[in-house]
């Protein structure tokens, strides 16, 4: 029998075993291997006795089956109430198993368990408002991630994903010079229409470290440029770090736990370095929950809080729009419908959903809430890493029918998705089901009804004479 | 045999029901890790605290969290069942007699009629779990015969008792059933799913906890939404 190359129980460490893995096209290799990959019941039983403690193994005892989780359940509701997407019972027969068989189990049981951990659930954790023992099956779910991963049962984009993370420290193969370069590039590129534009690069004592998606150094380089035209326009003293300027965490994703300590210690070490009074991180809902809410616990900090206050997007501007840093046109509020997206990770699982409606007051005229919405939203269909996983398309696409219906029950043509993957998974959803749906950022809509003091406008009349 | 199972063995049970709940108990708290929970339950604890008292009691009302409001059929077959069952075993006449008998005091109680219905409240609702438990998809797939079995011991008191009261054939025959079921109750309460009924308060403070602490306690404006 062959050893497999690929699908193996270690991480990926280097570039070289990167590429190779990269090159592997829809992890067709790497999922053939997984056939053949042993799971070590030794290390599996003994990574269980060191990490289930009272609280998962209580979720798991005390469960009553009593099935009040199912219509919390985004997948379950969207694929026809099949009993088999009951969230107590997709954990029950995977995590379950585990913990009662003292990790004796085989290849077949993880190949399915990681079908049900990655392709059955997004671990946006609504089902723990559900339960009234407060069972959440989200935590588990994430805990039995880190179990597959450590027997290297993980899909084929996670495993890149972790790696990436533990090579670039980034989600994708972005170095320091990549973004430092693409920081620089914006400026000129915006340079005709804001002429005073500038990023600054780790300014030391500055009130705001700004720390973005990775995407936006990668494909979407305008997000950038457009943070920076806010952040000038309110007047803000701001940097970005050169390094630990990446907040996503597809380690999180992955069950990587050591990945995802990695990824975010690098953030922590540039609070460290450039000392800013706050962090703010952008529109990204996972990013905030590795980085912010998990994050300082993988990186053993006592306070469980990272090292400078830290504020998710919308929070900033928020305060911005409040305190009138930064002012709207009211000739260019949004007049059509428009409906708001509660991305899980920072409303449901950070607490901020109130920041929504405050911004869609200053920026709406007829702003439309999905039903249940805050805290009680619907997961968009793609989260937990979901998104990006070729095996589970066809599961993600049918988990979004909940919230296309969500949608179309308000009548609102206009989306407003401050989170990088419910903004691809609300793409994505269009793509699908033809809704006849626009999805947007805050940030380019703030900036087609935001008032531009005047020493930031370009000064026409000289171009024109020139 | 009446005098071993209301002497030695009801001691018997009672220990093991308190002891098991003790330690039980002990062990949950015992359990909980900062590290890997990732809630630091010794860090800003006021704000765990507030929200765990918060989770409990939402959960405790009929219809207060959102979970209760979607689902008013099983909220109120739930809160009828378990309301009907505490009640009826704690406040009823008899029980106290033989408190005042043996301890010299006794809690208030409730008429006799009163407990009646209330056990065939128990009775009813426990057999629409089960049909519950048979008839939807949902909840047939999450169903073990272990969930059967804590169900007919959790009701074979009532069962007992009432037929013992009212006299129905051998008044010998049921009421020493009855006190057997019963102290097969209190025994493996603390040892099977049944120990919900005291771990359901830690549970919903552990995750009123993360809440409160860790997953937005601190930026609410009104706390959590349960």
């Amino acid at each position: 029998m062959n050893e497999n190359i690929f699908c193996t129980p270690n991480p990926v460490n280097d570039k070289d075993a990167l590429d190779a893995l990269l090159r592997d096209k829809r992890g067709q290799q790497y999922y053939d291997e997984m056939k053949r990959l042993k799971v070590d019941t030794a290390a599996l039983k003994k990574l269980v006795n060191d990490t289930c403690r009272s609280r998962i193994r209580t979720w798991l005892e005390i469960c009553a089956h009593c099935g009040m989780c199912a219509d919390a359940c985004a997948f379950y509701l969207s694929n026809d109430k099949d009993p088999e997407q009951v969230p107590s019972y997709k954990i029950q027969s995977t995590l379950g198993k585990i913990v009662k068989q003292k990790g004796d189990v085989d290849n077949a049981f993880m190949r399915y368990a990681m079908d049900v951990a990655w392709g059955k659930c997004t671990c946006c954790n609504r089902c723990s408002l559900y339960c009234p023992f407060g069972i959440d099956m989200g935590v588990l779910m994430s805990y039995l991630r880190g179990l597959l991963f450590s027997q290297g049962f993980v899909p084929w984009e996670m495993k890149i994903g972790s790696g990436m993370h533990r090579i670039f420290r980034a989600q994708m193969d972005v170095t320091v010079e990549d973004w430092v370069d693409t920081c620089e590039w914006m400026i000129e590129e915006y340079e005709d229409e804001w002429p005073r534009l500038k990023i600054p690069v780790d300014k030391k004592n500055a009130d705001i470290m700004y720390t973005v998606n990775a995407r936006e150094a990668k494909h979407y380089p305008d997000d950038i440029a457009e943070a920076a035209v806010l952040f000038s326009i309110a007047g803000e003293n701001w940097t970005v770090p050169s390094e630990g300027w990446e907040e996503t965490s597809l380690a999180m994703f992955a069950g990587d736990w050591e990945g995802a300590k990695l990824q975010v210690k690098s953030v922590y070490d540039a609070m460290d370095r450039l000392k800013p009074k706050q962090m703010v991180v952008t529109e990204c809902g996972h990013a905030y929950r590795a980085t912010v809410i998990e994050g300082p616990y993988w990186a053993g900090l006592k306070s469980g809080k990272t090292p400078v206050e830290t504020l998710h997007y919308v929070e900033w501007v928020a305060k911005a729009l409040r305190s009138g840093k930064l002012k709207i046109d009211p000739a260019k509020k949004i007049k059509e419908p428009v409906t708001y997206h509660d991305s899980c990770n920072y409303i449901r699982n950070g607490g901020l959903s109130q920041y929504g409606r405050e911004i869609m007051s200053y920026i709406a005229e007829d702003f439309r809430e999905m039903t249940p919405n805050g805290e009680h939203n619907f997961c968009c269909g793609g989260g937990g890493g979901l998104n990006g996983i070729g095996k589970y398309r066809k599961e993600r696409n049918t988990g979004q029918k909940v919230k296309r219906d969500q949608i179309l029950a308000t009548g609102a043509k206009l989306v407003i998705t401050p989170c990088h993957n419910c903004w691809d998974a609300i793409r994505d959803l269009e793509e699908v089901y033809k809704i006849g749906i626009r999805w947007s950022f805050l940030k380019p809509l703030l900036l087609d009804m935001v008032i531009v003091p005047e020493h930031m406008k370009p000064q026409k009349e000289e171009n024109e004479e020139e | 045999m009446y005098n071993f199972l209301t002497g030695p063995m009801a001691w018997f049970s009672f220990l093991i029901f308190f002891m098991g709940i003790l330690i039980r108990s002990f062990l949950y708290i015992k359990g909980l890790d900062s590290n890997i929970d990732r809630v630091t339950y010794r860090v800003n604890t006021s704000f765990g605290v507030k929200e765990a008292v918060r989770s409990i009691f939402s959960w405790l009302l009929p219809f207060s969290t959102r979970g209760w409001r979607t689902q008013p059929l099983m909220t109120t077959l739930f809160f009828v069942f378990h309301v009907s069952l505490l009640t009826s075993t704690i406040f009823l006449n008899a029980h106290n007699m033989i408190l005042q008998e043996r301890w010299g005091f006794s809690i208030i109680t409730i008429p006799n009629v009163v407990s009646d219905y209330l056990t065939i409240a128990v009775l009813v609702t426990a057999c629409l779990l089960i049909i519950r438990r048979i008839k939807l998809p949902h909840v047939k797939i999450l169903t073990k015969p272990s969930d059967y079995f804590i169900l007919l011991v959790s009701i074979a008191p009532f069962l007992t008792g009432f037929l013992a009261f009212h006299q129905f054939g051998n008044y010998t025959f049921w009421m020493l059933t009855h006190i057997i079921s019963g102290e097969l109750l209190l025994i493996v309460i603390p040892f099977t799913k049944l120990s919900h009924s005291f771990l359901f308060f830690f549970s919903r403070a552990q995750l009123g906890m993360d809440y409160g602490i860790k997953r937005g306690g601190m930026k609410h404006q009104k706390g959590m939404t349960w």
